[in-house]
């Protein structure tokens, strides 16, 4: 191919693929795109991926202590969840063309981010409900807006999750309002959960739409179809009258109702807290890669011993 | 001698702590799998499991009677009175060390559910019915897998050689009988354990067969679950379970 | 230590119930058929999602090219005479 027909073609190319996206619609896994809505996919899927899975850690550390049959057995299967749709989004992205041991690896060597939140401890029971109610009910809102979003397999797979993870949010809810209705020591625990799950919930939808790196291409291409602004305004103000039913206070002094926007205005983000445990100066950073390794490496002679025994077979089988 | 509610209480309760002990181990696993499918299927695994704990306390706490719920039964007893067998409150190890515990395991309860299937209790007929289809495919589950460990690698296969010798000392309490047992059995209630032994030892010996294993040598074989007599490890677990519970008596959950 | 391997990769497709056609649902991991299966089972039809299962390696599925979507499905457009509604019925006639 000559040097200078190459770009033109390269041109017809885009501007056809971004014709398609305009229309509405579904890019799927063998049409041509340009390299940096790949790349851009790749990496938001993965981390996507990598945030379910990772945040299987912070609830996991309560499944051996939660408190009842019930509990035990609703935590079990929501966490399990969480890695089949971990499960689910790396094969979305595999189907970009990367492979999952590359995914893999880019967590391991912090190449690949996972969800901020998940830095964060669990210490009490609590915790559990302002994970499900609150980290869950943040990861929804923006997980509804995806399934509209421009890539087939993203927006399949997202359509999925939504669909499962529709009881998640009512159960970390469900265990807020039992604890608010139980003894003063629950009321308490679920108070002081809410306290330290409120602020980092509302980061999760990222920096504001000024402050925000990555943001026009995405939108040009449909993969992300709200702003983080928007989607976190959408969280509060739904999350507001929840917390308001079962007694809970916003840890917010500057929380209030703005007639004129039909929506709530809320105080400063610690935007320095943010950027720090996104650093690795979290307190779970360290923690949660080292877990993370410590079962893939403990499990290398069992996945090893897995493909011997099916080239064993595949040899006998001949 | 007992009466029979009490027997069947006593037994009920057995089966419940077997499958909530094995539970607990098994949601161990829970971010730790070897890879994310597998770490899935063992928290099925365990999500079955704790359904039919919940059922069979359910079930002692109907026959007791004494307003006991299946929560108090599962969470708020000591280590003397918790009447599962020594093998299901075994470590998880490592993935060798789970497999070999789940196929010893397994196995046993497929035969064992077979025969209660047909017990003149109604509510242990239904039960057993409903568990075997469970069962049948945890016992796939952990066959296929100790195959794979036997017939991999050599690693693969001296760590799994290594479980099913470690944990063997543990299976000969499975086919007891005592005074419960053999109360039940008379009246066409319960299951005859001892005459399990022979079937279940053919099916483990085909299992290691295929899998290039061997049946480990006959050795002195524990005993004590059904007296509420356990190894050291269930006291650590049961501190971990029912820390809530114990901490805040008086809160709901 | 040997690169890591994280198995190989599966198309699974689920029939929801008898009668319905297979679906495509997702893919999996697993190094053989049988735990192919048991995978699929584990991870897609924890919701009662299912009554058959079929798994296929992802490497034996032949697909067409985009490319060639003009050349394969195109020409199908104008063929209209396939569809009942092509075709004019006499006023008045019953059950056809």
């Amino acid at each position: 191919m000559s040097s200078n027909t190459a770009p033109a073609i390269e041109d017809a190319r885009l501007s056809k693929f971004e014709e398609r996206v305009q229309k509405g619609d579904a890019i799927e896994p063998r049409d041509w795109m340009p390299e940096a809505y790949r790349k851009h996919l790749i990496r938001q899927i993965s981390q996507h991926a990598h945030s379910e899975v990772i945040g299987m850690q912070p609830e996991g550390n309560w499944i051996t202590r939660a408190p009842s049959i019930r509990a035990k057995q609703i935590l079990l299967a929501k966490i399990q969840d969480e890695g089949g749709h971990g499960l689910y989004l790396y094969s979305a992205a595999e189907t970009l063309g990367i492979s999952r041991e590359e995914m893999i690896e880019q967590l391991q060597t912090g190449k690949a981010k996972y969800s901020n939140i998940f830095n964060y401890p669990t210490l009490t029971w609590a915790d559990i409900g302002a994970i499900g109610w609150l980290v869950d009910g943040a990861a929804i809102v923006n997980q509804v807006s995806l399934q509209r979003t421009s890539y087939g397999p993203y927006s399949r797979a997202m359509v999925r999750i939504c669909k499962e993870e529709s009881f998640h949010q009512r159960q970390g809810y469900e265990i807020m309002a039992m604890m608010m209705k139980g003894t003063p020591e629950q009321r308490e625990m679920a108070q002081d959960a809410m306290n330290r799950w409120w602020w980092p919930s509302l980061m999760m939808f990222g920096p504001h739409d000024s402050d925000s790196p990555h943001s026009s291409d995405a939108f040009r291409w449909k993969i992300k179809r709200h702003s983080n602004d928007e989607l976190r305004t959408k969280f509060i103000d739904k999350t507001v009258q929840q917390a308001e039913v079962i007694g809970l206070t916003i840890p917010d002094p500057e929380l209030k109702w703005n007639e004129a926007t039909g929506h709530y205005d809320h105080g400063e983000i610690n935007w320095d807290e943010f950027y720090r445990v996104i650093q690795g100066n979290g307190q779970c950073n360290k923690q949660r890669i080292a877990h993370h390794k410590k079962a893939h490496n403990d499990g290398a002679w069992v996945r090893a011993a897995a493909e011997a025994y099916k080239v064993k077979q595949a040899v006998k089988n001949n | 001698m007992a009466n029979i509610h009490e027997l069947k209480y006593t037994y009920s309760l057995r089966m419940a702590d077997n499958a909530w002990i094995l539970s607990h181990r098994l949601s161990e696993w829970c971010s730790n799998g070897p890879f994310l499918e597998e770490d899935l299927a063992l928290t099925n695994i365990a999500l079955d499991l704790i359904g039919r704990a919940q059922a069979f306390y359910n079930y002692a706490a109907e026959l007791e009677g004494k307003g006991r719920t299946a929560d108090d039964l599962a969470y708020r007893r000591n280590e003397r009175q918790y009447y599962n067998n020594l093998l299901v409150e075994m470590p998880n190890g490592n993935f060798a060390d789970t497999i070999a515990r789940q196929l010893y395991m397994s196995v046993y309860e497929y035969y064992f559910f077979m025969s209660l299937q047909n017990s003149k209790d109604e509510t242990f007929a239904a039960l057993a019915a409903k568990t075997l289809k469970e069962v049948k495919y945890h016992m796939a589950h952990a066959a296929d897998w100790t195959v794979r460990l036997g017939d991999g690698t050599e690693e693969s296969h001296e760590k799994m050689q290594q479980a099913i010798n470690n944990l063997w000392m543990y299976t000969g309490e499975l086919f007891e009988a005592d005074e419960t047992d053999t109360a039940l059995i008379a009246q066409g209630l319960g299951v005859d354990n001892p005459s399990l032994h022979s079937l279940w030892e053919t099916h483990i010996k085909n299992v290691l067969e295929e899998a290039k294993l061997s049946l480990p040598a006959a050795n002195y074989m524990q005993t004590g679950g059904r007296k509420g007599v356990h190894t050291e490890h269930l006291g650590h677990m049961l501190g971990e379970m029912q820390y809530l519970q114990r901490a805040y008596p008086d809160a709901k959950w | 230590m040997a690169t890591d391997t994280q198995l190989d990769l599966w198309e699974v497709f689920i029939q929801g119930r008898n009668g319905s056609h297979h679906m495509h649902a997702g893919s999996v991991h697993a190094s053989d058929k049988k735990m192919a299966l048991q995978n699929a089972r584990d991870i897609y039809t924890r919701r009662g999602e299912g009554s058959s299962i079929w798994v296929v390696p992802a490497n034996s599925i032949v697909a067409s090219n985009p490319d060639d979507a003009d050349m394969f499905f195109d020409p199908a457009d104008d063929k209209v005479y396939r569809h009942p509604t092509f075709y004019v019925m006499p006023e008045g006639a019953k059950q056809i």
